[in-house]
């Protein structure tokens, strides 16, 4: 047992978390939010060029993957620089693709996922993250649903059969089916029907707003090309929230690293304010969660269950945003302010919370098999 | 980056597993912090040392198996999930033996070692005065030179497990007028029955004496039992405290036998959905507790040394060990009060770790310092 990671690895990050430093991700994030895509575009090429998605794509359609401990690596300083875009849908993308029985519609897509010529996203829900600027649109939903042409969100009965889950009894990790963007239940993922896969159209209207400006969240469009009947959704469920924990972790330690920076500068009653103690102990229960919540996210890239991938997704989500609630509350009101550039981490860590399943679904997830580990 | 085990590994975990089978005590043995249960206990610490269970990682000239790290984590992994008794050694194994190992002479280990991997010397620490807790270094217990070794005397407190235990260790103050405090500390060990030697047990939160106050009077020790050199006691003592608060105190294979009696527990009620983020949880900490452990014994293994980051050890499984057992207390309702439960000991257990071995506020000040880089500031 070595349960750590090695120098190539390291020199991996390193060479990443460098070359995104050098390029100014949050006025690229800025720029994403408004819906101008081209800065974003080419940084996206530059990280596909450092072979990133060709890690979630398998050998034989131009990839060099499946590699999920190098992409956990990459996902960190993904999320650590706070990159915009469908980067999770991508890899839960090429996973989905990559599993399906029938070869040709990966054969036809990923290659060029791998190469960063082309943009993934994904949707499960009524939402689907950056589909103005995504290439391949796919949509996972239930036939019944399929049949309508009306995003999800508008025929989201409170009752009746939905995603095909049972009655929710405590170890069936059931959850709710289909909330918020780009998620989906476990028990979706578990024993439903077989769902179909298509390739949606472009948007035909604007994105709704997210409280994290670089995600545009426009409504899922059932309608399209029919790609596949998916029997399981496990593999692309598996991987979208591995690589949003591994995002999450980032966007935490980001924050806890320019927080720390902060309060050693900033000034009051004559002293650093991270003198005080009353600010080293939020700040040292920041450091505790993230760095529990990394062998969690590391352990699930070498085992790649749903247990261990759903407690190191609501562990991260989670010490991300504990470490986002710290952050503002140390800055202060500066930290409260859209213009400043802390603001793209805080929101980020909200929005990571709920997307590829909810901290409660991940839970139930946990205790799906009835064992401790 | 992997998580296999060998297949010397997986032998010696089978071997270990087939041994607690066959020996683990069928029912629990009654509390250990009461006079009945301390003897069972210190029974039980003969029986595993007859096989050379009791202290698998040391040397096997003291008794051990020479067990590296992640052998030792095995072993505890298998331990607390054969549902073995709690170990009345504790202290000793855990805070004194890493101390000789570094500091003490090979004629100490000899001496030492062995009746305490059989349990016919149980040791006690002595650390914590009425006046030094947190601040520990403003301890005012006296060492003073006397022919042929030291003479003590002052009050200890809050010594885990001294009510019945036979020896002590401790710091104590040899030179009075120092500079700073943590200079001119010297760490003895001691008979907690020599003449001088008055313990008066403390009853923890349920009445059970599992800690006691030490007055010393002039208690003559000989100079073979001072570890280290004289005025040397702090710095011993804090590679001492990195034991405690890190790896060697609390192994994962405790947590996560204790996360898999609470998932039990709670299926056996059906599952009730208003505990299931806390049983959730409690699977979910005893693997980041196992996985983040393997780290540091990875880290161990290729020749780095613990250091600050026990803190965050300490703080997490304290914290953890507490919300585990609140959450089997809430479970069972009515009974959840009664100390008769199966999780009453436990629980108040619990509620001591965020207090010893340093507070939770002393680790947090030391992971804000020295793992942040934040400045140091009035405590």
């Amino acid at each position: 047992m070595r349960f750590l990671l090695d120098t190539e690895q390291h020199a991996f990050a390193d060479t990443l978390n460098a070359m995104l430093t050098a390029a100014d991700t949050p006025s690229v994030v800025r720029d994403w939010s408004r819906g101008e895509h081209a800065s974003g575009r080419a940084l996206w090429r530059r990280i596909a060029e450092a072979g990133v998605f060709a890690l979630a794509v398998p050998e034989a359609y131009d990839g060099m993957g499946p590699l999920p401990v190098e992409l956990t690596v990459v996902f960190v300083e993904l999320g650590r620089h706070a990159v915009p875009g469908p980067l999770v849908e991508t890899v839960a993308a090429a996973a989905l693709l990559a599993a399906l029985d029938d070869r040709a519609p990966a054969k036809r897509l990923l290659p060029a996922l791998a190469s960063g010529t082309s943009v993934a996203t994904l949707a499960t829900g009524p939402y689907t993250l950056d589909a103005d600027m995504a290439d391949v649109r796919l949509t996972l939903a239930a036939p019944a649903q399929a049949l309508s042409a009306r995003p999800a969100f508008e025929d989201k009965a409170p009752s009746g059969p939905k995603q095909g889950s049972g009655g929710g009894s405590p170890q069936d990790g059931t959850g709710r089916g289909g909330g918020g963007a780009a998620s989906i239940s476990g028990s979706a993922a578990g024993n439903s029907a077989p769902t179909e896969l298509r390739l949606a159209p472009p948007p035909a209207g604007p994105p709704h707003l997210s409280l994290d400006p670089a995600r545009r969240l426009f409504p899922t469009l059932r309608d399209g090309e029919l790609l596949a009947t998916v029997p399981h959704l496990t593999p692309a469920l598996t991987w979208a929230r591995l690589a949003t924990a591994a995002q999450a972790l980032g966007v935490g330690l980001a924050l806890l690293d320019r927080t720390v920076t902060y309060v050693r500068q900033r000034t009051q009653f004559g002293v650093p304010i991270g003198s005080f103690q009353a600010v080293k102990h939020q700040l040292a229960d920041a450091k505790i969660a993230l760095e529990f919540a990394r062998p969690l996210l590391f352990g699930a890239a070498l085992t790649m269950t749903e247990q261990d991938v759903a407690a190191a997704k609501v562990t991260a989500c989670e010490a991300a945003y504990a470490t986002a609630r710290t952050a503002l509350q140390l800055h202060g009101a500066i930290g409260y302010t859209a213009e400043y550039d802390l603001s793209l981490w805080l929101t980020k860590a909200r929005a990571l919370r709920t997307a590829w399943g909810t901290p409660d679904e991940c839970r139930a997830a946990v205790l799906s098999d009835g064992r401790r580990w | 980056m992997d998580l296999d085990f060998t297949p010397e590994q997986d032998a010696f975990r089978a071997e270990a597993r087939t041994w607690l089978h066959a020996h683990v005590p069928s029912a629990p043995l009654p509390s250990l912090e009461t006079e009945e249960g301390f003897a069972v206990h210190r029974a039980w610490e003969s029986e595993l040392a007859a096989d050379r269970w009791s202290v698998v990682s040391w040397p096997s000239a003291y008794g051990g198996r020479d067990a590296d790290i992640v052998r030792w984590l095995v072993f505890e992994e298998e331990y607390y999930a054969a549902g073995a008794p709690g170990r009345v050694s504790q202290n000793g194994i855990s805070l004194l033996a890493p101390t000789l190992f570094d500091h003490g002479t090979e004629e100490q280990r000899a001496r030492v070692l062995p009746s305490m991997a059989t349990g016919e010397v149980i040791w006690a620490q002595a650390w914590s005065e009425p006046e030094a807790g947190s601040d520990l270094a403003s301890l005012r217990s006296r060492a003073v030179r006397t022919n042929g070794g030291w003479l003590l005397s002052g009050q200890k407190t809050w010594s885990s497990r001294a009510a019945f235990a036979d020896r002590a260790f401790g710091l104590f103050r040899s030179e009075p007028d120092t500079p700073k405090p943590h200079q001119g500390l010297t760490y003895l060990m001691f008979d907690l029955r020599a003449p001088g030697v008055t313990v008066r047990p403390i009853g923890r939160l349920d009445g059970k004496p599992a800690f006691a106050e030490l007055f010393l009077d002039e208690v003559f020790v000989p100079d073979e039992d001072v570890i280290g050199e004289p005025g040397q006691g702090w710095r011993i003592a804090m590679s001492t405290a990195g034991n405690e608060r890190g790896l060697m105190l609390r192994s994962p294979g405790r947590f996560l036998a204790s996360a898999d009696r609470l998932l039990k527990l709670w299926q056996s009620q059906g599952g009730p959905e208003h505990a299931r983020n806390h049983v959730a949880d409690a699977l979910i900490g005893a693997r980041a507790y196992q996985l983040f452990t393997y780290a540091a014994a990875s880290r161990f293994l290729q020749g780095e040394t613990l250091g600050p980051e026990s803190s965050l050890n300490k703080v997490f499984w304290s914290e953890y060990d507490i919300a585990l057992h609140e959450t089997a207390l809430d479970l069972l309702g009515p009974e959840g009060e009664l100390t008769q439960s199966d999780w009453s000991e436990g629980y108040v257990f619990s509620l001591a770790g965020p207090v010893y071995a340093g507070t939770n506020e002393i680790q947090r000040d030391i992971i804000a310092e020295r793992l942040l880089g934040l400045p140091k500031g009035r405590r």
